[in-house]
Parts: structure tokens; sequence; C-alpha cells
């Protein structure tokens, strides 16, 4: 058990909310959240469809232990045709709306057609309808978060919506829950827009209580606790630093991308960096970091939670954005930092604010802006196109004015929208493009770190650090310390955190425990709570056939092997400088050995075999 | 020393269990004229829906919770007091003669002056006895018609509508409980009383009740139309039990006036409770609060005194929580407002919520609502500790369902942004 | 020695195990709408601020009950509903200054913190020491509790 073995599926075309049991025979296939979503998804949508048309469906999806006392148990995931790259799409977010919808009785909503006119979806416990939201169609995340608590009356009342840009159609917005918790990447928020969705707004009261052996539950969540607390990661790095905790240890290694990954090391690291969110900012004598912040059920306490020097030039004279709210997470403080070379910490924090306040993915905004930047300076993006702006690399000035305009959907904002690999295809410079399948980089640079360049070149969703973390193991040495620099067994490695990754993502837990579990701390958890036996063998197994599913999905949307690649300069631009100097990313040594392994044929095809032996 | 207590109400009983505590040597006398063990008309609804049985109403645990504790009790009726001798006669038994007399009589119903209202069909709902009569009356089927929709008539309304009844409920404000709820409030109780198939007239008034059968009544409206019924229900206002203190000299108003000791004009008899007209801790002035709360405070606060604890009242926050047929309101303080300071509200009439704040200054002074119930209890916290809300009254003039963060906030010293 | 709830607010996270926890013991489900404790999120000002029942000696509930539905426990101190006796009347909610004694709308009663029974799941839950469960006559629900006790009290004893 522990699936509440309810879905709701809201057709937005004729406004009706109608139950339905869960498919508990796909459950156990899939067990969850980004697993069992998807499976619906690819049951029930035409792979070639419009990302943005009415033949796509969004799904809202939590997992067996979302809701419960296991520590992180509180994640939902939203899985649709991505706008950005017309692959399968999956973005998962903590916060405190996994778990409402849990409590109010619902492992998942779908949502299929397309509204005539805006509309938020309401629910409490068994209660669901479409609302009008004529009101808060043009609202940003805030406002729509703070009427809605207003018009229902309800401080516990817990909210998802898309901001402004989203309405705009930027194709890499995200839906923001509790203001600041995001559903971050691959346009999952635009698609949501598209179908003049505003805001799910959710209040449950039942309760999550069908655990399947609640002794052995509670044993298992215990003791995996306590792992999560001795861990020098999850236990202290995390909650002090933030992911952020990486900014330098990253650039020390050599992996940290600059200036659209021009380059590898970027000098202003340390200003930007975790430890720098620490310190007492000489204007004001405050630090950029406010508290740490916990999601539900979390006990490491990653969130950073930020404050901006009132006389900052960012927020001079807006007081709206005094107060604390969600600050840097690593990757966004190098997308919106390292990757457009400004090094200037509170307007980096500025910026993330309106990525929260708007609902956009800093990761992608920054990159595309980045890209911007880099075609600025060759000259073909000019002050005519941004407005005035001297959209230079370094700029603070020119970051914050860009995230204004995308946040509202206005000027050169809207061609940021596009995204990197759209802007630089209509400035005629598509090898700037700093994409996999049209999705930008993360903060890891795969000439310095191998394993991630064939982990990004096969993402499922394009250029990912959350589909496989192979930093973990080569740059951090979790579970098992490998050389970053060699591509000597990095297949293997790469399958094996995708396919262990899959599976953490469809169990509502969040990915960070695995700084500090293993699949032993995971299974035993997933075992109790559910019907069943989940031993490890079974759910890694599960975590092969969804990442099966959504390659097959990817292929019959018209994505094949020739786009598990990188983009040139990562294949033929060296690095440089610093510790990794010298080097490029060598897909071409892992990719047929990942094939390979795979069970896949040489043209990356799962295989009759392969797709036997796991279900499919 | 002599404390003897008149009635068996919430103030009473608890004047006589605090002075048992505080003054253990003395001797308690409680004196009420309802045979049944002290009882909470609170509890008399769910009584009517056999949610409780008639033990579930006592107020305290056990027949003879009161001779254990040592505790004198008495059933009579008190016929007169006199105050020169300190002494008071019963109706049947001997006299008694007190050092420190506690009235504590509460009130009965107003029987309103309309052609019919003495007929057997017309039924008060006050004590337990009227109760069984309504209990018995209010069959599956049978029509019924409440006069008055105010606290009573709303806290009865569920009772009647449980037994399958089929209920009028006639108002003459305009609007439902109007001693406790604005127009919107009002107005929002009564059209989610009639989404629930009650029918509800408010601005009308019963002209006469008169006999059709030897079983049945005919009730007449201001509006013109005649209701048949089986039982009328009376629930038009109560009123404090004074007469029997008529020509003691005891100064009485809309009851019986007292001091922050709760002693009346005359030394050593006090009053509480329903009975009473204390003072109100919002307006500064004296009323008649007819609510258990108060009840409480008086019942105590006079025990103290009486032992010779000199203790003073800072006067009672009137405050009201109705459930009337699942939508909870409630109200505080001035909830109406004091004329001149600022107000917010949220009105959300599709889910049956709103709430409505009241300031003087940056202090919240009242506050009624409806359909909500999580930490309300913190709307008296704020009023009656008068906490400066700062910064917090704008958060809450934003959000006025924010109330108990502001107080958290306010304990801990956090601003709201 | 009497044990209290510690709480201290600056050292919690806002990861509401305490909430689960205590809903768990309490109904047998993790349902944070049903905590007895709760969590209050100050997202501006980056706080967090766990609160529940500070078990006041004179409790308003306790005195404001009219079927005495509301006991102290003699062995905790803590003031327990009795969910048989209580019939959902609603007074000690609207009594309660502090705002921590609510209605429970699927039983029809009242519902408040009662310690557990002397063990309380909140504290055990707390991955933060944040809640604490302490032999102490000075915790800063006490604290809490002074303050504003002498000022709601409406009494002033001479």
């Amino acid at each position: 058990m522990s699936w509440t073995k309810k879905i709701l599926r809201v057709n937005l075309s004729d406004g009706s909310c109608t139950p339905e049991p869960l498919n508990m025979a796909w459950a156990n296939e899939y067990l969850g959240q980004r697993g069992l979503a998807s499976k619906y998804l690819v049951e029930e949508i035409d792979p070639t469809c419009d990302p943005l048309g009415p033949d796509n469906k969004l799904i809202m999806a939590t997992g067996p232990l979302t809701g419960t006392m296991a520590s992180t148990g509180g994640r939902y995931a939203v899985i649709t045709k991505g706008p950005l790259t017309g692959a399968i799409a999956c973005s998962n977010s903590g916060g405190f709306l996994g778990n409402e919808m849990k409590n109010a009785g619902w492992d998942m909503i779908i949502f299929e057609g397309k509204s005539p006119e805006p509309v938020y979806l309401y629910i409490e416990d068994d209660l669901a309808e479409l609302r009008p939201a004529a009101d808060l169609w043009g609202k940003s995340v805030w406002e729509t978060d703070d009427l809605l608590h207003q018009m229902h009356q309800d401080p516990l009342l817990r909210i998802a919506c898309v901001g402004r840009s989203a309405e705009a159609g930027c194709l890499y917005a995200g839906i923001i829950n509790d203001k600041h918790r995001a559903a971050g990447r691959s346009g999952v928020g635009t698609v949501m827009a598209s179908k003049n969705l505003k805001a799910v707004a959710i209040r449950g009261t039942k309760g999550v209580g069908n655990i399947d052996n609640p002794e052995k539950f509670f044993q298992a969540v215990n003791d995996a606790k306590a792992v999560l607390a001795e861990n020098a990661v999850t236990g202290q790095g995390l909650p002090t630093y933030g992911t952020q905790v990486l900014m330098n240890v990253i650039n020390g290694v050599g992996a940290l991308p600059a200036r659209n990954m021009r380059e590898v090391g970027f000098e202003g690291a340390e200003n930007i960096s975790g430890e720098a969110m620490h310190e007492p900012r000489p204007s004001d004598g405050k630090p950029n970091l406010t508290t740490n912040a916990a999601c539900f059920g979390c006990t490491i306490a990653c969130g950073r939670i930020s404050t901006v020097d009132k006389n900052h030039f960012s927020v001079q004279n807006k007081p709206e954005y005094w107060g604390a709210s969600g600050g840097l997470e690593y990757e966004a403080a190098w997308a919106l930092g390292a990757d457009t070379g400004v090094d200037d910490l509170d307007a980096l924090t500025y910026a993330n604010f309106l990525c929260n306040e708007d609902g956009y993915d800093p990761i992608s905004f920054g990159a595309t802006v980045a890209a911007a930047m880099e075609m600025f300076e060759n000259g073909q993006i000019t002050t005519e196109h941004t407005g005035g702006i001297e959209l230079k690399f370094g700029s603070a000035e020119a970051l914050t004015k860009m995230a204004e305009l995308v946040a509202h959907g206005e000027g050169f904002g809207l061609d940021l929208g596009l995204g990197s690999k759209r802007l630089c295809e209509k400035y005629g410079r598509p090898e700037l493009s700093m994409t996999v399948k049209g999705q930008e980089f993360p903060a890891y640079d795969p000439r310095g770190i191998q394993g991630m360049g064939l982990g990004y070149a096969t993402s499922n969703r394009g250029a990912c650090h959350l589909r496989g973390y192979t930093v973990a193991s080569e740059v951090l040495g979790i579970p098992v310390k490998t050389d970053p620099t060699v591509t000597e067994g990095k297949a293997e490695l790469v399958k094996a955190f995708q396919d262990a990754t899959a599976l953490v993502d469809s169990s509502g837990l969040c990915l960070f425990t695995t700084f500090a579990w293993t699949m032993d701390n995971i299974a035993p958890q997933i075992d109790a709570a559910c019907e069943g036996d989940w031993s490890v063998e079974r759910c890694l197994e599960a975590g092969e056939r969804i990442w099966n599913m959504e390659r097959e999905f990817n292929k019959a949307a018209g994505i094949t092997g020739k786009d598990d690649t990188l983009p040139k300069r990562l294949l033929s631009e060296a690095v440089k400088q610093g510790p990794t100097a010298g080097q490029v990313n060598r897909l071409d040594e892992m990719l047929p050995e990942y094939y390979q392994i795979r069970g896949w044929n040489e043209d990356g095809e799962v295989t009759e075999e392969t797709r036997q032996r796991l279900g499919l | 020393m002599q404390h003897i207590i008149i009635g068996t109400g919430p103030a009473g009983v608890i004047a006589a269990e605090t002075l048992k505590k505080v003054a253990p040597d003395s001797q308690i006398t409680l004196i009420g004229s309802e045979p049944e063990p002290p009882y909470s008309r609170m509890a008399i609804p769910y009584y009517l829906v056999e949610q409780i049985g008639e033990e579930g109403t006592w107020l305290r645990d056990g027949e003879n919770h009161f001779a254990e504790l040592g505790i004198k009790r008495i059933t009579d009726r008190v016929s007169g007091v006199d105050t020169t001798s300190q002494t008071l006669t019963l109706e049947n038994g001997e006299p008694l003669r007190w050092d420190r007399l506690l009235i504590a009589s509460g009130s009965h119903p107003v029987k309103p002056p309309i052609p019919g209202i003495d007929l057997p069909q017309v039924q008060s709902c006050w004590t337990l006895e009227d109760a069984r009569q309504i209990a018995a009356r209010a069959q599956p089927g049978a029509n019924v018609v409440l006069m008055g929709a105010g606290f009573i008539g709303c806290i009865i309304l569920e009772a009647l509508h449980n037994r399958g009844v089929n209920l009028t409920v006639i108002e003459t404000g305009d609007r439902m409980v109007p001693r406790m709820l604005n127009e919107k409030a009002g107005n929002l109780l009564k059209s989610w009383t009639q989404s629930k198939g009650v029918t509800v007239h408010t601005s009308t008034s019963v002209e006469a009740i008169e006999a059709s059968s030897s079983e049945q009544v005919n009730v007449r409206l201001s509006n013109g139309e005649t209701l048949p019924a089986d039982l009328v229900i009376s629930a038009t206002g109560v009123r404090p039990n004074t007469d029997f203190l008529n020509d003691t000299g005891i100064e009485i108003r809309s009851g019986i006036v007292i001091d922050d000791t709760m002693q009346s004009s005359i030394d050593n008899i006090f009053a509480a409770g329903d009975v009473a007209e204390g003072y109100d801790f919002s307006t500064g002035m004296h009323s008649v609060q007819a609510i258990q709360p108060t009840a409480a405070d008086h019942g105590r606060i006079a025990a103290l005194n009486m032992a010779g604890i000199t203790t003073a009242h800072r006067g009672s926050v009137n405050m009201n929580v109705l459930d009337t047929l699942g939508l909870i309101t409630t109200s505080f303080g001035l909830w109406a407002g004091s004329g001149d300071g600022d107000e917010t509200e949220l009105y959300n009439p599709q889910s049956y919520k709103y709430i409505n704040l009241q300031f003087d200054g940056d202090r919240l002074i009242g506050a009624s609502t409806a359909g909500m119930t999580n930490h309300v209890g913190v709307i008296r916290g704020l009023i009656q500790n008068r906490t400066r809300l700062g910064p917090w009254k704008d958060r809450l003039i934003k959000d006025p369902t924010r109330l108990m963060e502001a107080w958290v906030g306010i304990c801990e010293n956090i601003s709201p942004g | 020695m009497q044990r209290s709830l510690h709480i201290d607010p600056l050292k919690c996270t806002g990861c509401l195990q305490c909430e689960m926890a205590c809903s768990y013991h309490a109904e047998g489900a993790f349902n944070p709408s049903r905590s007895r404790i709760k969590v209050f999120t100050f997202h501006e000002a980056g706080r967090f601020a766990p609160y529940t029942c500070t078990q006041c000696d004179e409790a308003w509930c306790m005195h404001a009950c009219p079927v005495e539905a509301i006991t102290t426990d003699l062995e905790t101190g803590a003031k327990v509903v009795s969910e048989s006796k209580c019939v959902g009347c609603k007074v000690c909610t609207i009594a309660c200054p502090f705002g921590t004694i609510n209605y429970h709308h699927v039983s029809g009663k009242v519902v408040k913190c009662d310690l557990c029974g002397g063990d309380p799941e909140c504290a055990k839950a707390c991955p933060t020491d944040a809640i604490t469960w302490i032999d102490a006559d000075w915790t800063g629900l006490d604290r809490m509790r002074a303050s504003a006790e002498k000022s709601l009290a409406g009494v002033a004893a001479s």
C-alpha cells in the first residue's frame, strides 16, 4: 500500500474532474511519481504531439513515500512532453505540495485538453473542481499564492502555479510551489500555461496512513535518518552550505564551466560560493544567507533562504524584495553567475528571486543569457535587440535586467525565453548553444568530469545533472571514487546512476539523500511502506525499466541515437587552464560501450530482447 | 464562615469548588431549584440528538461529587432575601443565614407577548425538562417553528434538523444571530441554513399562534404567511432571574450590578454569571453577557473575593461560538468595531467563509468569523492581552486569517516581512 | 520532577516531522492538518516556530468546559480532553487565548496536545533538537506562558 490508489483526471477542455482507481499493475512495475506517471503519459499521448497543444498531457504525481515520515518524503513530479526538447520531461519538486496532494487522497493528477478560459484546480480532499482564474492570469507566482490564500481564507492551502514567464511562452518556465520550490526544468510550466491552467491549490486532511508494515517502516526510516545525520555531506555540508557547498569544490577540480562554457574555471567562484553566502556583507553587515530550510519531511534541510541588501542596486526602492526568500542553489548560482561571468552574489540572488517570482528555470535562463552574451560580444546581438542594454559577460546590471524582461515576458526577454538552442539558431550561431536535445547544461563541465559527458548526452530530458549524478563518484567519491579524467568504466557507472536515480525519483524521496544513502537504505523503506517485496534488485530493475521506457518514448517522438551527443565546443575545444587543462570530453570512447551495457543496438535503440527482459 | 450560593449553573458550581479549594474550612451551601444534578445548558443540544444521555449534561461527574467535596446541596427555591439579617428563606426548607452570599441564579427565557404563547404546543428551550418535552414532540416529519434565530435558536437548530423535523425559523432581525454577527456573516449563515433544507424568514415576526386542532397550531407571520405546526419553540432571548430580589435594595439594571470584585451594591452579597451585570472588557461598561466563559470567570473571581482574597476582575471579553448545521461562526469583543478604528475582512460566500477584524490603533478589539475553526482562541488572546500588533497589523489587514502567525510571530519577536 | 516541552524556534527548519509524528500517534496517519503541534513559517523573515499547548495551570480551556471533559493528567501536568465526555460545543476553542485547542471535524470533539502521556512524539521526531523533552522548570513555553498569563488572566491578585 502507501499509494492512495486513486488518481484524478482533469479534462480542461470540458471542465470535468473525475476520480479513477490507480492502475496497480503499473504501480507494481513503475512504483510511482516519475516512473508511474511516465507510464501513464507514454500510454496516453501521441509522442509526436505538439508539446504546447491540447493533445499533450501534464501529470502531477507523488510517490508511495510522499507524505510519510521517511526523510525527504514530500516530493512530487511533473511529467509531460517538454516544449524545450520535445522529449519526455519530468521535473521534480520538494516543498509541501506533494504531501498535500497525498493527504487529500490523490496519488496523481492527470491534466488533459485545454481550457477555453484561465482556470485553477481547487482540491479539498475529495472535492476537486476547476474554478475561474481570470483574476489570477497575469499575476506573478507570489501574487497568485497570496491571492489564493486570501480567496480561500486558508493559511494551510498549498499552491503550485505558473508565473508571467510561462504565460508569455518562455520555453523553460517551471511550476513553482510554496513560492520558491520548483518543478523547474524542461518547460513543464510552459505546458501548464498552454492549457490555461494557472494554479493548483490543494488542502488535504485525510492523512497518509496505509503503511504496509508500520513496525518495519519506522525501523527502516529511523535507521536511514541516522545515516543522513551521521554523513558529512547530508549531516553537515548540505545544511550548512546547501548545494552551494559544491561551488569551490567543483571549481577546484577544474570542472566549473564559465562564460557560456567557453572557459573552465571561474575566477569569481569564491565570491558566489556557499561560504560567501555566510559572510557578512561589508555594506550592511548581514550575510546573504538568512537561514537554511527544509522541504516537507526532510531531515537534511539544504534549502537556502536569503536576503538581499536593501541598498543593493537591484532592489533599491523595491521593498517587495527586501524580505527573505528562496536563495541560491549551486546550479542557479553557476548559471546566473559563472556562466554569465557575474560574481555579484546579491545580483544573482535577486535574479533567483525573479526566477521564483515568475516561475522560470534559472539554469536554462542563465545559460541562455550566457549564449546571448557571447553572441553580443561577437556582434550577432546588439543593443538594438536588447533595448539598449550592454549584454556583456560580467555585467550584473545586464543579468538582472534580462531576468526582469523574462519574468514579465517583455522585449528581449521574449527572445531569451526561447532558450539557448532556438536563440542561437535565430541569431545564426547554433554552435554556441550549450545544450543537449535543446536543454541547457547545468554546472559540471563534461571536459573535467568525463562520466557527466556521457550522462548529459544520453539523458532522456536533455542536458541534466539529475538523471545520473556521477559527480558523486567522480568528484566526491560516493559511493566509490573514480577518476573524473578517465573514460574507462564510465559507461557502467552512468547506467548504474541513471537507473538508481529513476527509482529514487519514483519513490517520493529526494535524490539528495543519495549522498548518504544507497539502495540498501532506500529499498527497505519502500518495501515496508508498500505491499509486495521491494528488494534492492527489484528497485534497480524498475529503475532500468523506467529509463528504457523514457528512451522508447523519445524515439517515437523522433529523438534518436544521433541526438546522444554534446556541443562541439565540449568535444573539441580543450580546457585552457587549471587542473583539467588540455581535456575535452571523449564521448566516443564511452557511448558504444554504454549502448552495449544498456542492451541497445549500435544506433542506440532498445532491442527486443531488452524490451522483453524488462517487460516493456 | 457560611458561604451560600444560589444557582447550580457553571458560575455557582465553579464558585463552590473554588471556595472549597481556597477556604477549605468554611461551610459551603449550593442551592438549586431544578431536581437534576447541576448540568450544562450548553450540552442540551447534544442530549436532544441523543449523542449523550442526561449524565452527559452534568457539570460534574457522579451524583455524589459535591457531597464528597463537602459542599452541601439543597434543592429548593429561594423565596426571599433579607439583607439586614443576612438570611434567606426557602419555599420549603428552613431559613439560612450567610456570611457571604453569591447570587448565581442565572436567567430564564423571555416569553414574548404574542397571542397564543401559552398554548401547550409552544415550548421554551432552556431546561433539561424543556429538552425532554421537545424530544418527545419533535418527531420525524413534524412541523416545527422555531421563533428566534439567536444563540439558543441556532444551537438547537441542528438538533432539531437531525431529528428529521420539517423546520422553519422565524427571526425578527434582518439576519441570523444579529446580536453576534454582522450583516454579511448573519446572512451567510442564513443562506447556509437554507442550503441545508431549513426555511429561514428574517425581518419577520410571529403575530399570533392559534390552535387549529387539539394537536396542531397555526403560526401567523408578519409576512402574511400562516404555518401549521406540531411544535413551536420559543427562543427569543433570556432575562436574569432577579424577581426574588425585589425590594432587597440590591441594585439591579439589566442584571445585578457588580463591582470588579463581583460584589453587588450590598456588602457581602456577590453575583456571578448570567444574572450579573459585570464589566465588559472591551467596552469598559457593565453588561450581562450570559456566556459560559464569563460565568466561569465570574464564579472563580467571586469565590476568591468571598474568601477574602481580594481579586480584581478586568472584565470579560464577550465571545461566542456557534455551530449551526456544521457552519461554525464566532464573534469576539467589539465585533462591530469601535467606530473609528481600521477594519479588514475577507468574504467568500461560495465556500461559506468569512472573517472580519476590528482594530483600535494597532490593537485587535473585535472579530467575527464563519467557517474557521483553527486557532480561533488566539483572537481572544490578542484582544484580552491588548497585544500591540506593530507591523503585523498590516499583514492582518492584507490577510486576516494569519492571526495565529501574528501571535506566534509577536511571541518570538519575528516580523512579518 | 515533571518534564516539559522545550521549544527553540531558532533550531527549527520547518520540516514538519513533528507534525507527522504527532498526527500518527494521535490519529494513526501522517496528517499534518490534524497535528496538535503546528510549525509556523515566516517566509519573509526566514524563520520557523513550532507551537503547541503550554499546559497552563489554570487552563482557560479547562475552566470553560461545561461538562468537565478537560482535566489535568496528574503524572504529566497535561490538560487532557476526555473524548467520551466532550460534547463538541467548542467553547474551549474560543476560550483558549493561545489558540491551541481546536475542533476536529471528523470526531466532532476538540483536540489538543496531551504530551503523549509523557513521551512526546514531536520531540522524538525533531531532527534538530528544536523540540526537546526536558527536566526543567523554565522552558521557552513557560516563558511565553508567563508573560502572556500575566496580562491575560483578567485578574490581578493583590
